[in-house]
């Protein structure tokens, strides 16, 4: 056994190396040693706990928790296809959430039972406990919703897998049990029974069909203010200000139970070219939960790394928006497409031209520098190994410069499609970010844009009334020649048509995105 | 260590991290979500003192309640590092 002095030093060290780690993240020459340096800081960090004089040296639910997880983790990370990473990350933010919940509640029981350790002080730990379960329970359930929305299996009206329809009602399922339970284990007392209301409440919400519903917004105000109310309470009631309960920890699971309410509401509505900023913001929240865990347990390691990670979430959430130049909370209290206006479809895309894959095949031929521009449609399509394959041949066979201009939000969460593009073998000095393709526009013969409608649409930069007037894009307009891939000309996720397609340097190549690869290699072959 | 240290402790961590992520280009934020996410997996640390602690020292119930916190959390460390070295490691140089 160690000293807790000796402890404290290893938990220096481990927060030396997760900032160390994630400084490596600056390259992708020093990434991986970086997340190597990161990975084991948490090995440290967790062999000082089992060594401190903190622990109690009672190994059976130790060794089975470790191995649960661990096994789980390894699976989900090795099995895991590139394209649904959002999912995976969605789902890892909730878990991380969770635990923060969790051990929040461990303390507080730990703390009724037994008082105070002497080490922490009881308002510290009274409000950490609050803020560590409600921004825990937010970012689970919220995860949860991000996860569903991600998987298809949320607020869609068609039929759903069989996976899917289990984990829609296991998930609906454990959220009542989890508020049967609550009312079972405190007599059912008033508190308990609301946390069941709210807990059923939320299961129901998460079988709604459609994204948006009535008294959605009450729902989100409501619950949000008595998130902040029921926390209050809990507050007074640990420091003994004010008696609210018999049982206290029945108010501890109320302010879970809203949370969740809470959580939920406020992901329920956002759509897909959101999930991005959605996704930092929950990554944000379940650092943030971790550092008040810390405050919780009054362990600087949780909030250093808590505190990092919170802000590692934050510069996300905050690129995001800038990306699409949308606030926060416009993303997270939807007014997309207020601005409504009446375009003639049928005006803008008079002038389309539709192309082939030969006609495609000979103007590549022809091109010294050829952009490609993917959106979240290549990742449906499973395209990026086809796009790597065309890039390849034009390269060997006319000696042209392929390169990828990556707009910020393609995808369904940040770097999404570089990922992707790494997948296949697209070296990472290739993929370029928007201001430097932009940069480069004029020198363009060929841009290929597949699957991205809203992020290469000229009307954010000419038309000041349009819904998404301002955001940065990819100014593809500008090349020499456009080759659009895309199945119709159906809008994007801003639900307005696109003068690009119509543009006099623009050709339409309609076609199912991977389809579309391959039927352009086959021509260029025969070139 | 008191509130104002731990207080001090976490306002500096997040300029770090504000410090330390601004560097991390577009192309790495989908790992850095990742890696960053099994950092937040810390919360081990907790469970591992909640789900070993002694029946003198906690209530049966806070020791379950470990146990399903370090479930959750050994899913996300795992799982966080793991996935998002197989991602790095695609990542190559032409």
């Amino acid at each position: 056994m160690l000293s807790q002095g000796i402890v404290n030093i290893i938990y220096v060290i481990a927060a030396v190396l997760f900032i160390v780690g994630l400084k490596g993240m600056a390259h992708p020459r020093t990434a991986v040693r970086g997340n190597i340096n990161g990975a084991i800081g948490m090995l440290l960090a967790v062999l000082a706990t089992l060594l401190s004089p903190q622990f109690g040296f009672d190994w059976k639910f130790v060794a089975i928790g470790i191995t649960i997880g661990a096994v789980i983790g390894i699976i989900l990370a090795i099995r895991i296809a590139m394209t649904s990473m959002p999912e995976l990350v969605a789902i890892f933010n909730g878990f991380g959430g969770a635990a923060s919940v969790v051990v929040a509640a461990a303390e507080l029981v730990r703390y009724f039972k037994m008082g105070a350790d002497g080490s922490v002080d009881v308002a510290q730990m009274s409000i950490a406990t609050v803020l560590a379960g409600l921004i825990g329970s937010v970012t689970f359930f919220g995860s949860y919703i991000a996860f569903g929305k991600l998987a298809e299996f949320l607020a869609v009206k068609w039929k759903l897998h069989t996976w899917q329809k289990l984990v829609k009602g296991g998930a609906a399922l454990v959220f009542i049990a989890l508020g049967a339970y609550i009312a079972y284990s405190y007599d059912f007392s008033v508190y308990s029974i609301l946390s069941l209301v709210f807990l059923i409440i939320t299961a129901v919400i998460t079988y709604a069909k459609k994204a948006v519903f009535p008294g959605m917004q009450a729902i989100k105000m409501i619950s949000a203010v008595a998130t902040v109310a029921v926390g209050v309470m809990l507050v007074l009631q640990v420091m003994g200000i004010q008696s609210f309960t018999e049982q206290p920890m029945d108010l501890f699971w109320l302010l879970v139970a809203i949370s969740a309410l809470l959580g939920v509401t406020l992901t329920f509505s956002i759509g897909g070219a959101d999930m991005p900023v959605v996704i930092a913001l929950l990554n944000s929240y379940s650092g943030i939960a971790a550092a008040m865990t810390g405050f919780v347990i009054n362990n600087t390691v949780l909030i250093i790394a808590g505190s990092l990670v919170g802000a590692s979430g934050i510069i996300l959430t905050n690129l995001m928006c800038v990306a699409m130049n949308r606030s926060l909370t416009n993303v997270l209290f939807g007014a997309m497409g207020s601005t409504q206006q009446d375009v003639d479809v049928d005006e803008v895309y008079k002038k389309v031209k539709s192309t082939s894959g030969d006609e495609i095949a000979m103007m590549l031929e022809m091109a010294q520098k050829v952009l490609i521009v993917p959106g979240y449609g290549m990742a449906v399509s499973q395209a990026q190994h086809a796009v790597r394959d065309l890039a390849n041949l034009i390269e060997s066979k006319f000696g042209a410069e392929v390169v990828y201009g990556v707009h910020p939000v393609a995808g369904r969460m940040p770097g999404h499609m570089n990922v992707l593009l790494a997948e296949a073998n697209v070296p990472y000095d290739k993929l370029l970010e928007m201001d430097t393709v932009n940069s480069m526009m004029d020198s363009i013969d060929v841009a290929v844009v597949i699957g991205a409608n809203d992020v290469v649409n000229p009307v954010a930069r000419t038309d000041p009334d349009s819904p998404i007037a301002g955001m940065p894009i990819i100014d593809v307009d500008k090349a020499r020649t456009v080759i659009v891939i895309k199945r119709s000309l159906s809008p994007g996720f801003a639900g307005i048509p696109n003068p690009l397609f119509a543009m006099d340097n623009a050709l339409m190549f309609f076609n199912d995105g991977k389809k579309a690869f391959v039927e352009i290699i086959e021509a260029v072959k025969d070139v | 260590m008191d509130l104002v240290m731990l207080l001090t402790v976490f306002v500096l961590a997040i300029f770090v991290g504000f410090e330390v992520i601004t560097k991390v280009p577009p192309t790495l934020h989908t790992p850095l979500m990742s890696g960053s996410n099994a950092i937040s997996g810390i919360t081990i640390v907790g469970a591992l003192l909640a789900a070993g602690a002694t029946s003198q020292h906690s209530p049966h119930l806070a020791k379950v309640f470990g146990l399903i916190a370090l479930i959750f959390a050994t899913i996300n460390v795992v799982g966080g590092f793991a996935v998002t070295h197989r991602m790095l490691k695609m990542f190559k140089k032409r």
